[in-house]
């Protein structure tokens, strides 16, 4: 490609001054406007997770006081899921790439789009009013009466934060599917839409469809807080386990929230590096839409001993069995892409084969938490600390990572080091197992989670367990480091430097500002290899 | 195609490939909205049903305290600003500047007298101690405890409601200063087309909300 040698007007260059990012209605810019900001709460929540894995060293609660800990291990669990995890792949990734995907000029509502970075950041910014105003102690999931009557942290203040948060995460929903349904290129078919614009259509659908419901229980708790409005509050006749399932109405499909775009993202790898139209196309992308419409239907499988009636228990473990299937087509699917394709081990594509082990044995071990009796025994222990970080870190950060090596010469039109970047895939693919697979083991020998002591016997465990963490952040901070330096010293990257299908690679890298200088018209099959 | 932009719409944003595609996304994009916003009351609509099936009679003699006579005049008035609205949008449609700028003034002051009745509602509540919170006392206290939770519930849904309500003037406000500058025409009127569904569904909220908290019961066993 001849396009990278002569340099061209692009999104980047287009405006160079502060306010030509902040007013901008550009999505890629808004794009990095949250890479940027969901980057600098990733470092922020890792920061309370490595002090979590300090405290658990020894057997000792000596670090922190049980109280400092349990705001620690609070603020990581808000930071990570709300801030980071959430709005990680869409928001960057999604935003960057919606409009390219489809042959689109941008979003469907530009200002809206900026609109939803500015609230996200408003919300962060509540958030963090309440880390500096002595943190909050209730655990990411805010369970009343503990929440709304007794604590007397920042709840209200981190509740206000999430809430505002979360219209960023509509906002954004409502734009992908509005734009996935009006502004797609001429020839753009619903079955030619790559998968990844299926996912993250899915996504949208559970950003608009759950995102309202935490948002009214949150003002419910508020109301209680602040104005002693007693609904959940047992001595004014409120049931503290209805905040459970509301807040898990969308807790549960918040999680598809951060995996389905996850899995968006793997089949634009696995075809792109194994030379293969994906196998069963049609079949993976149904499958991301069954997955958010049974994902809304699973939510009392986190309420096994929470007083739920015990035929309820037996259809929602039955209902989070089945919601295990698509998962697992989506699985056999890329495997079977995999087999016979032309592969290469480019930096993304170790990132996929370390997406596979670890969603499979993240997804596996939540089956076995699906079933009543298993449940009973491990819950509330490090088992299940372990098995959904296995998806949400396993899963989900590993694809967010994967993806943006992947687009990253299209993003920024430069070349990263490949050698460093394979290096870095393995070191937290390693780093990653050695924290959090001792946890299973110790989860499963009674270890309770949100304890700053524990009995000596589990010291080993946790100890792996630290050390995995510390070179988990050596692979996290690898990319940071040589993804930076290639913004700087970098080689000009061609439009299509892995020679991958897809209208994103027909255009410059970067982009110009209105994505392509002609409409694109759409003429093939996605993933048309020449096998 | 550059002489496609010659004569663009000055309305039509860039990324847009005409009016039509424009106004369907739009559209679209509100009927989303309102999606999101059922879900939202949906959590309140729930929590309602959930302790009315756990407190029916406290709940029956709780909804007494409210006034019918204020709450059945509003009914009727809201119902009128949503006549007013279709009328605006019809206005707009047509292109008549003078009738969007009348109705869409009709729809804003219905919307004022819902609110000021409210208002008066609202004071008689915190006269007779029917707020929840330390302050609180229901008179006759067979049910004092579930009543409270009435109260809560009766406070947090109709003032979401009235929220809705004060947003819905600030954008009739808006459209009514472009009425009048005379941005609407038959091509391009979306801001009214896609506000109106807005104002309906805030219509409708009520229509709900009036039955629940004031009438279900309300001739029913208990209470008597
Ligand atoms: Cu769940």
């Amino acid at each position: 490609m001849d396009t990278a040698a002569t340099p061209h007007a692009n999104y980047l260059t287009d405006g160079y001054g502060l306010k030509s990012w902040l007013l901008t209605k550009d999505h890629k810019r808004i794009g990095l406007l949250y890479l940027i900001s969901v980057s600098a709460f990733f470092v922020l929540g890792a920061v309370f997770a490595g002090l979590i894995r300090l405290e658990l060293m020894t057997p000792a609660g000596d670090l922190v006081e049980s109280d400092v800990y349990n705001k620690i291990f609070t603020m990581h669990g808000v930071i990570m899921v709300f801030f980071f995890l959430i709005p990680a792949i869409p928001a960057v990734l999604g935003n960057f790439l919606v409009p390219l995907m489809i042959g689109a000029k941008d979003l469907a509502f530009p200002r809206l789009n900026l609109l939803s970075w500015y609230v996200y950041t408003i919300g962060g910014v509540f958030t963090l009013w309440a880390l500096v105003n002595g943190g909050v102690d209730t655990g990411w999931t805010f369970y009343t009466p503990y929440s709304s009557a007794f604590s007397n942290s920042n709840v209200a203040l981190v509740v206000v934060g999430i809430f505002i948060n979360g219209f960023s995460s509509i906002l954004t929903g409502l734009n992908f599917i509005v734009t996935i349904h009006k502004m797609r290129a001429p020839g753009m078919t619903w079955f030619r839409l790559p998968l990844f614009i299926w996912a993250h259509y899915a996504t949208a659908l559970i950003m608009v469809l759950g995102t309202p419901v935490i948002a009214i229980t949150l003002v419910m708790v508020a109301a209680e807080r602040l104005l002693h409005f007693g609904i959940f509050d047992p001595t004014l006749g409120g049931d503290p386990v209805l905040f459970q399932h509301l807040f898990w109405f969308y807790s549960h499909p918040a999680v598809y929230i951060m995996i389905l775009p996850a899995m968006g993202v793997m089949s634009e790898l696995v075809a792109a590096f194994s030379r293969k139209r994906i196998f069963g196309y049609e079949v993976v992308a149904f499958s991301s839409l069954a997955i958010a419409v049974v994902g809304f239907l699973v939510w009392g499988h986190h309420m096994f001993v929470s007083s739920q009636s015990v035929y309820a228990a037996m259809a929602f473990s039955l209902l989070s069995f089945l919601v295990a299937i698509p998962s697992a087509i989506k699985v056999f699917n890329w495997s079977a892409t995999l087999f016979k394709g032309s592969i290469s081990f480019d930096s993304p594509m170790v990132y996929v084969f370390g997406f596979i082990g670890l969603f499979l044995i993240g997804g596996l071990t939540g089956l076995f938490l699906a079933a009543l009796a298993v449940d009973v025994h491990v819950h509330d222990t490090y088992f299940v600390v372990a098995h959904f970080h296995y998806i949400m870190v396993g899963g989900t950060i590993m694809m967010y990572l994967g993806g943006l090596h992947y687009w990253w010469p299209k993003i920024f039109g430069k070349l990263y080091h490949e050698g460093l970047a394979r290096v870095s895939a393995v070191v937290i693919f390693i780093g990653f197992n050695l924290t959090f697979f001792p946890q299973f083991i110790v989860g499963y020998l009674g270890m309770p989670r949100r304890y700053h002591a524990y009995p000596p016997e589990f010291q080993l465990w946790n100890i792996l367990s630290s050390a995995g963490a510390v070179m988990l952040a050596v692979g996290y901070a690898m990319p940071t480091f040589y993804l930076l330096y290639s913004l700087v010293k970098g080689k000009p990257a061609p439009a299509n430097p892995w020679g991958a299908k897809g209208l994103e690679w027909e255009t410059p890298s970067p982009p110009p500002t209105h994505n392509f200088d002609t409409t694109p018209v759409v003429t093939e099959p996605p993933y048309n290899y020449a096998k | 195609m550059a002489g496609a932009h010659a004569t663009q719409h000055p309305k039509l944003q860039h990324h847009f490939d005409n009016l039509d595609q424009q106004f369907e996304a739009s559209a679209l994009g509100m009927w989303l909205f309102l999606v999101t916003e059922i879900l939202f009351f949906g959590g309140l609509f729930l929590a309602y049903l959930v302790y009315r099936i756990a407190y029916p009679e406290a709940f029956a003699e709780a909804s007494h305290e409210l006034d019918v006579v204020l709450g059945g005049v509003n009914t009727a008035v809201l119902i009128g600003s949503s006549l007013t609205m279709a009328m605006a949008v019809w206005s707009a449609q047509l292109g008549k500047r003078s009738g969007q700028m009348l109705f869409l003034a009709l729809t804003i002051g219905l919307g004022l007298v819902f609110l000021g009745i409210k208002a008066v509602e609202y004071s008689h509540k915190f006269e007779h101690g029917l707020v929840p919170g330390p302050n609180f006392r229901f008179e006759s206290a067979r049910n004092p405890v579930p009543a409270q939770l009435f109260f809560s519930l009766y406070f947090v849904m109709t003032g979401i409601h009235a929220l809705h309500m004060i947003v819905g003037i600030g954008i009739m406000t808006v459209l009514f200063v472009m009425a009048f500058k005379g941005r609407f025409t038959r091509a391009y009127h979306t801001p009214v087309e896609v506000s109106g569904l807005y104002w309906h569904f805030v219509d409708i909220v009520w229509i709900f909300l009036f039955p629940l908290l004031y009438l279900i019961d309300r001739h029913g066993p208990v209470g008597h």
